[in-house]
């Protein structure tokens, strides 16, 4: 299957923890008719759900690797692990980086996997985006649109 | 430190980050002469003062803001809170609205036993450190596991209206019913789940188990009709027999120095144990046929003094809450309204209990008759079971002696998963200290 999957990951009530899911709903209205777009708050078995039958997936997130807020990291998920430092920041027991190995495990992973770490400036409890986060949002869409153009 | 086989008279085990379990605790443990000398199960999950948050806020927000204290089992959270209410405002619901608590119920525990048993606690006993690694080797059954904890979810999904975080319940009943005929795909995807529930009972009985018998009081909510969820007076297997409301009479929560979470005692007897190791031994003759004869088939007896077996009970449960939730459905009549009405107009309180995943799951509100609540109070089954766990340890580590520190302190792990502690929400990192005191 050639079908290609976004998923935009995210808390929407934790500050720039939501930047997935924003560009996610952005992407939506701009993605072509064949591209899935979907959120999810990140539960690891319904992410494997989501991208079960698709070639390739692409995941948007918000990382805290304290790298400066707005920097946008595109990783390859499809042959190895994400880096250490995206395991174990969701609030649920299995995140994204849990659900790819998962998922590998099982033989169930999807050809290509992009994961798109946006580096959010605030997490606190409430709704609003940091300017920064703003910013790396616009720059994941241009970078998505490349990817699938 | 280079001595190749120092005296061990005192042994210390560290477990600074639990891993899989639902959130942020430790473990510390002093050994000395073969004695267990420290026990500390240390929740450093920061306190959330939810109780605080419900002081001034009006009773019809109790069950979406309690349910939020919970990500696996927000819908026990929304049942102790409702029942709590209508029991304040004095109304019953109408036995449609009941069983469809009772449907978002089994959705609860199929979805959150399936969780715990194959993805954090099944590692343990196939010597696996996580989930990842035994499903390159078992990817049947991981893949049976998933599968069947979606059953779970769809139920919360199709009646809760999402998946975490249910909004379709409100005191009362529900803001939405279902047809009758919206059932039909959830009943045909449940009649293939007690399949591999039935499969996942006689999988986990295979297991090997650590040998240990305890002496526990198991307390849990026991109905005169049916295995219990929602409803019922709170009994023990030592005697113990009362309404809900004497709840408090019975049972005091402690501070600890060392955790964040209050350790609850019954008065006078000191540890006692919930959840399902509780239900199947206070309620074992209201469970299926099937569920029963897979209980026998795994060679469990009326009362299971194994925690290690904590793992086939849940299996059980998972069984018995897919035939459930069949039951329901087939005999769901829809009801005339998804709610009633609920008024309160004066002062009042109300207790609600109700049996999560985990266990008794106890909520009380003061209200008054502005509609707003005064006092709250919320005792999760972890907390309940924090010094059972302790005592667990104390009685678990001195026949475990022999093994080494890495042995060791897996086998303590796992004695603490055997509760599946839901501290909040959790992590899968792990840190170890270990310190070695020559006498």
């Amino acid at each position: 299957m050639n079908r290609t999957v976004v998923i935009g990951v995210g808390n929407e009530f934790r500050g720039d923890d939501a930047a997935g899911r924003v560009a996610a709903r952005r992407l939506r209205d701009l993605a072509p008719d064949e591209i899935v777009v979907h959120e999810s708050s990140g539960e690891a078995l319904s992410l494997m759900e989501r991208w079960a039958g698709a070639g390739r997936v692409i995941l948007i997130d918000a990382s805290s690797t304290g790298i400066p807020p707005g920097t946008v990291q595109r990783f390859d998920a499809s042959r190895a692990p994400l880096p250490s430092l995206y395991f174990h920041t969701s609030t649920h027991a299995f995140s994204v980086a849990e659900a790819i190995e998962m998922a590998r495990s099982l033989a169930s992973l999807p050809d290509t996997v992009i994961v798109f770490g946006i580096e959010g400036g605030s997490f606190e409890h409430g709704t609003g985006l940091t300017p920064a986060a703003e910013k790396g949002i616009s720059e994941v869409l241009q970078l998505i649109r490349n990817e699938i153009s | 430190m280079s001595d190749p086989d120092p005296p061990r008279h005192t042994r210390t085990i560290k477990v600074d980050y639990l891993a899989r379990v639902e959130g942020e605790g430790a473990l510390h443990l002093g050994i000395r002469e073969g004695r267990v000398e420290d026990v500390k199960l240390k929740i450093f999950e920061p306190p959330r003062f939810f109780e605080a948050f419900l002081r001034g806020r009006h009773f019809r927000e109790a069950p979406d803001l309690t349910a939020r204290i919970c990500g696996i089992c927000p819908v026990a959270y929304q049942m102790s809170a409702c029942h709590a209410v209508e029991r304040a405002a004095g109304v019953t619901l109408p036995r449609p609205l009941r069983e469809l608590r009772r449907l978002l119920y089994c959705g609860e525990w199929i979805e959150s036993h399936c969780l715990h048993l194959f993805m954090l606690h099944a590692p343990d006993f196939l010597g696996y450190e996580s989930a990842i690694a035994m499903a390159k080797d078992h990817r049947e059954v991981v893949q049976m596991g998933l599968k069947l904890k979606k059953t779970g979810n769809d139920i919360g999904t199709f009646l809760g209206g999402r998946e975490i975080h249910p909004i379709n319940v409100k005191v009362g009943g529900f803001y939405k019913a279902p047809r009758k005929a919206d059932f039909t795909p959830l009943a045909e995807d449940l009649l293939r789940a007690a399949d591999a529930a039935e499969k996942t009972v006689d999988w986990v009985a295979a297991l090997p188990f650590p040998e240990f018998a305890g002496d526990y009081e198991y307390v849990g909510l026991s109905h005169p009709d049916e295995y219990p969820m929602n409803e019922g007076r709170i009994l023990s297997n030592r005697g113990l027999d009362i309404e809900v409301a004497e709840y408090e009479d019975h049972f005091e929560e402690e501070h600890v120095p060392y955790t964040n979470a209050l350790h609850s005692i019954h008065r006078g007897h000191g540890a006692y144990f919930v959840g399902p190791m509780a239900r199947y031994a206070l309620n074992h003759d209201h469970l299926s046929p099937r569920t029963l004869a897979a209980a026998s088939r795994a060679g469990l007896g009326k009362v299971c003094h194994n925690p290690f077996q904590s793992i086939i009970v849940r299996a059980l449960e998972i069984l018995y809450a897919c035939e459930e939730a069949l039951r329901v459905i087939t005999e769901y009549e829809e009801p005339d309204s998804p709610d009633i009405p609920v008024t309160i107009t004066e002062a009042c309180t109300g207790w609600g209990c109700t049996e999560a995943p985990r266990g008794l799951l106890y909520h009380r509100y003061d209200i008054g008759p502005d509609g707003l609540i005064s006092q709250a109070k919320i005792v999760p089954p972890t907390s309940q079971n924090q010094k059972q766990i302790e005592d667990d340890l104390r009685k678990i580590v001195p026949l475990a002696l022999h093994l080494t520190d890495a042995e060791l302190q897996w086998r303590c792990e796992q004695a603490i998963r055997n509760y599946d502690p839901c501290i909040s929400c959790a992590t899968h990192f792990l840190k170890i200290k270990k310190e070695e005191v020559p006498s």
